[in-house]
């Protein structure tokens, strides 16, 4: 499989990527030389074989349905959690209008 | 006394504890250091006072006879990729430029608990994404090391955590943290005459490391030997129950563990490591690398694996498809940078903070990732990648059979020039190709210096073990680096 322009734009524009026509067309052949090289996945025979869904065993764990339990992770720290925001107000993140 | 910046952690710790120095002058050696090394750009951000104030902290400790921690005493660089409170950390990505974390990552807090204080944050590739640490939103990170045909080319320090590299090497820091996704602690390891070793996967916690693919990226110590890796690993090691995938297993005394002996031990050479055009220094490194473990007791024998030639492809499906997804956070919204053009709506602003956010290798990984993610290409990608990663942790289970531990280079060559590799993204990943398949399987995996090239730079060799078994490759590992005897070190020119 391949991409042209406009394939990689459509991925920029899946990707939340502004993308110019001269980058979209700089990245036609590299993204082109990358998947091309991938694509020697296809020789493997992995019928019967199961997808790896964790790399360790490890058994899933649930915590104690606590609220609050942990306080870094709980919750109740609007202030730490909106510090970084480029825009915050009245205890929100802001965004630009959304709903007319 | 001999200059303080050349002790390693071990001797920093003892002498410490036994009152040859103090802390505070250990600190303020390194903070020195450090100061005058802006040529390697190596540091993003320095902390002197976290590391004095660590300092002072030691040095009361001793005086009131208190219980010193396993770091006490000893400064740290901290890769940019951890969250660190009241820190700046950006994954040397414009896109988190201004970010101050509100809290501090499970490994760094550990660190700290033990007594380590901190130098600073490390430059390194952006988001943990390249092999050169060319892809710095910051600066390239400069290796200490020269090629010795007096032709002054600066060189990759390697990547992705080339700062903990170059600042380990050019004696900086005694030890740094890094993080390795597909070889990003070994590969810089190798091009800088250090050691590093990746843990098994959960060993350390992922809580508070910036995501890069998260069923890979595991942090790991870089130190300038084996024993000072072992003492570094315990303290950052260990379940947390923050991270979903932390394993729940006791953290071994790897330090009192070390033994070089190979006795009884066999070592498996991977047959299908040896790939095309390489270099002849490389498989005379790797044949005396078979005769060191042989001289320490072990029996070597030839193994299989042979879903080798495709660990690397796999790995530039999965790594990208989880990049795609974990980036998708940095939206402008809730912390780094916003680009808001006049007029924008709430799907502008996000693309055009991501495109002016991100670098260029980002932005690639992360349009090959939502690629192989997207409709109609799902299962042909991702879901043959995910059956091929599957196929290659079989082999590696196989070899077990037969093997211990297996013996192989870390890199195909030695550090590049910067420059050489950047213009073409495939030779760059090529450069991977020995550390990714244990990364897909989870397993540990250490580069210890084996010698130089006829360049006078570092050689790598790699050691990697059963899941769980860090023991047995520091072991390893330290059979090899007694008998390299590498005691080579760049030559200050910065």
């Amino acid at each position: 499989m391949s991409v042209d322009t406009a394939t990689v734009k459509k991925v920029a524009s899946l990707a939340r990527i502004a993308i110019d026509d001269e980058s979209a067309e700089r990245l036609v052949p590299e993204l082109n030389n990358i998947l091309g090289w991938i694509e020697q996945l296809g020789e493997v025979d992995t019928s019967g074989v199961a997808p790896m869904t964790a790399v360790i065993a490890n058994k899933q764990r649930l915590r104690d349905d606590v609220i609050n339990a942990d306080a870094l992770t709980g919750g109740g720290i609007r202030e730490a959690v909106l510090a970084n925001a480029p825009q915050a107000e009245h205890g929100f993140f802001t965004v630009p209008k959304v709903i007319e | 006394m001999t200059d303080l910046t050349d002790l390693g952690i071990r001797e920093i710790r003892d002498g410490v504890r036994d009152g040859s120095f103090s802390a505070r002058e250990v600190a303020t050696a390194f903070n020195a250091a450090v100061a005058a090394a802006k040529p390697l750009n190596a540091f993003l951000v320095e902390t002197p006072d976290h590391a004095l104030a660590a300092a002072d902290a030691a040095d009361a400790a001793r005086a009131k006879g208190e219980t010193m921690g396993s770091l006490a005493g000893v400064p740290i660089g901290m890769k940019d990729l951890f969250c660190t409170k009241g820190v700046p950390s950006t994954a040397a990505s414009h896109i988190l430029e201004g970010f101050t974390p509100q809290y501090e990552s499970t490994v760094s807090q550990r660190l700290w608990e033990a007594g380590a204080g901190m130098l600073g944050k490390l430059n390194m590739d952006q988001f943990a994404m390249g092999s050169s640490n060319e892809t710095s939103a910051f600066g390239n990170v400069v290796s200490p090391w020269r090629r010795n045909d007096g032709g002054n080319a600066a060189l990759a320090p390697g990547g992705s955590s080339g700062g903990s590299s170059s600042a380990v090497a050019a004696r900086l820091c005694p030890g740094a943290t890094g993080t390795d996704t597909g070889g990003s602690i070994r590969q810089p390891a190798a091009f800088t005459g250090i050691s590093g070793i990746k843990p098994t996967y959960g060993r350390c916690s992922r809580w508070g490391v910036i995501a890069f693919a998260s069923s890979l990226d595991q942090a790991g110590p870089m130190a300038r030997d084996v024993r000072d890796c072992a003492i570094m690993l315990e303290a950052m090691s260990g379940f947390d129950a923050k991270d979903s995938t932390s394993l729940d297993v006791a953290v071994p005394k790897w330090e009192q563990g070390l033994n070089a002996s190979l006795a009884g031990k066999r070592v498996g050479i991977p047959r299908e490591y040896r790939v095309d055009n390489m270099p002849e220094e490389i498989e005379a490194l790797w044949q005396q690398g078979i005769a060191w473990v042989k001289d320490a007791g072990a029996e070597v024998v030839e193994v299989s694996l042979p879903h080798t030639k495709y660990a690397l492809p796999a790995y530039y499906i999965i790594a990208p498809a989880e990049a795609s997804s974990n980036l998708a956070r940095y939206d402008g919204v809730r912390y780094g940078q916003r680009d808001l053009p006049d007029g924008a709506n709430l799907q502008a602003m996000y693309a055009a903070t991501r495109a002016a956010g991100f670098g260029e290798e980002v932005k690639r990984r992360i349009l090959i990732g939502t690629y192989v993610l997207s409709a109609g290409f799902y299962d042909a990608y991702f879901t043959q990648a995910s059956k091929v990663r599957t196929l290659i942790a079989q082999d590696f289970d196989r070899a077990w059979g037969t093997c211990d531990v297996l013996l192989t280079p870390t890199a195909p060559s030695a550090a590049f020039a910067l420059g050489e590799k950047s213009a073409d993204p495939l030779a760059m990943y090529l450069n991977d190709v020995f550390t990714v398949p244990s990364s897909l399987a989870g397993l540990p995996a250490m580069s210890v210096p084996g010698g130089l090239d006829k360049h006078g730079l570092p050689l790598g060799l790699q050691v990697i073990g059963k899941a769980l078994d860090e023991q047995g490759v520091l072991n390893a590992a330290l059979a090899i680096e007694e008998r390299a005897g590498f005691v080579a070190r760049p030559q200050a020119w910065w």
